[in-house]
């Protein structure tokens, strides 16, 4: 018998959902488990990371990282488990773009803190004591990883061989990556591992390209499940957006919110979308004299959140400015 | 120490603020060298990524100019998209911390030298007050601290 593939999965800035992902190919897993031993697997293994460091380089074949970096400790496993894998996947949006924790990069590591271990109504926390890199106690002096100002990208920390976007990652995309491994059908290095169209290409709502006098919240009415929801006014990443998912969130009747990234040869996802709006977005009154168009992107009340909601880190300005 | 002298990167649509700039020049009309022109067919084909691009490049401003609204422009409608983008634009780099006074839409037919003169002029004073572009700052910082 042949012997056996060896896989890895780490888990760093994310909410562990990716993890879940994993188990979301049901019964596929028991394939995946025919092909591969799972070497190390923090959610599910007692694997420490000196097993991993004593692991000759390149023993993993495959190394599933989700998870964006943002703590000393992410950044070293990175490196480590980049030397450890053959190859190196970048699993889901925050490893891939920066995700939902790469909306941090609108603060800084004082603001994090403040927020989290102050501010926030449910804290109670009357000595105000927040994370320190190393702290001395009577027992002697206790350390945490540093907490960086800014969120990163895997790639943007060490060199990534594959993407698999999604937040989580499709089970499609996962089982077509997974025979692709077993299979050695693998596509040049650098590959995002998901269809090159866009969400709209998946979507099987009908689009009559029409102007959109005003933008609407999916809150504020009840969208045609037909229609595309753009052309009702409700801002759906999908034409910015690379597909793989099968228009999953618009067959909800949800907008989709771009956690696949960019589709490719674009050059910024966010921008993207900023074009693609504004051209569909309009009023009578534009043409008039002594109109004011930032009265109409009043309506826009949060452009990061909206259309970098997930791709912050991997963008042209990849965080807010730092206060001196 | 000399005095800071701003960058501008200023997208003129070919058909009105380009001839524009060129009837500044052939009148002779004086304006500061701190412009690097580029020459787009339609400010509405001025991806925003551009924008943002030229400033984490180095522009300390950007200039978009095109035809005059409502009905100047070359291709009926590219400088209202124009006009839509810098405004979402701006909201945008206010919450990345860049002032969006940086960004600048202006029109300017072909007829109108001296406007062109003058709107360089003012962006060079405006952007002297308000200093480099802050994300020049963030490129030195990058590379002294890994954090």
């Amino acid at each position: 018998m042949l012997e056996k593939l060896k896989f890895g999965f780490y888990w760093a800035a994310s909410c562990g959902g990716c993890e879940i992902a994993v188990l979301d190919i049901n019964e596929k897993i028991l394939d995946v488990l025919e092909i591969a031993d799972i070497v190390f697997w923090p959610v599910a293994m007692d694997v420490k990371y000196k097993d991993v460091e004593a692991m000759p380089d390149g023993f993993m074949d495959v190394c599933f990282f989700n998870g964006a970096v943002r703590t000393e400790e992410q950044e070293d496993l990175a490196n480590l488990l980049r030397r450890k894998a053959k190859i190196l996947i970048a699993f889901g949006t925050c490893a891939h773009i920066g995700g939902i924790p790469g909306l941090a990069n609108v603060a800084d590591r004082r603001e994090v803190f403040e927020r989290a271990y102050l501010e926030s109504p449910s804290t109670v926390n009357p000595t105000m004591i927040v994370p320190e890199v190393s702290v001395e106690t009577e027992e002697g002096v206790l350390t945490l990883p540093k907490f960086y100002n800014t969120v990163k990208t895997l790639d943007q920390v060490v060199e990534v061989d594959y993407y698999i976007p999604g937040c989580p990652p499709p089970p499609t995309l996962i089982i077509e990556a997974v025979q692709a491994i077993a299979g050695g059908s693998l596509p040049p290095k650098g590959a995002v591992l998901a269809p090159p169209k866009s969400v709209c290409d998946e979507c099987p709502r009908t689009r009559e390209e029409k102007k959109i006098p005003a933008i609407r919240r999916i809150i504020d009415f009840e969208p045609d499940p037909e229609k595309c929801l753009l052309d009702q006014g409700i801002i759906c990443m999908g034409p910015a957006t690379r597909g793989g998912c099968g228009a999953m969130c618009l067959n909800a009747n949800m907008p989709c919110t771009g956690c696949g990234g960019p589709c490719p040869e674009a050059i910024e996802q966010g921008s993207a979308m900023i074009s693609a709006l504004s051209t569909v977005l309009g009023l009578a009154s534009e043409k008039e004299e002594g109109f004011d168009p930032e009265e109409l992107m009043e309506q826009l009340k949060d452009p990061v959140g909206t259309f970098y909601k997930y791709g912050l880190p991997s963008s042209i300005v990849n965080r807010r400015v730092m206060k001196r | 120490m000399t005095e800071f002298e701003p960058r501008i990167v200023g997208f003129l649509c070919n058909w009105c603020s380009y001839a524009g700039a060129d009837l500044a020049g052939v009148s002779r009309f004086q304006y500061p060298p701190n412009l690097r022109v580029i020459r787009v067919m339609c400010s509405g084909s001025v991806h925003p990524a551009y924008i943002l691009e030229a400033f984490k490049d180095g522009a300390d401003g950007v200039l978009v100019a095109g035809c005059h609204p409502p009905n100047d422009c070359h291709y009926i409608s590219g400088n209202l998209k124009a006009q839509r983008r810098v405004a979402l634009l701006k909201k945008l780099m206010l919450q990345l911390g860049l002032e969006p006074e940086r960004l600048r839409l202006e029109w300017i037919s072909a007829a109108e030298g001296e406007k062109f003169a003058r709107v360089i002029r003012e962006m060079v004073d405006d952007l002297k007050k308000l200093g480099p572009c802050p994300l020049r700052k963030i490129e030195i910082s990058v590379t002294a601290e890994s954090d």
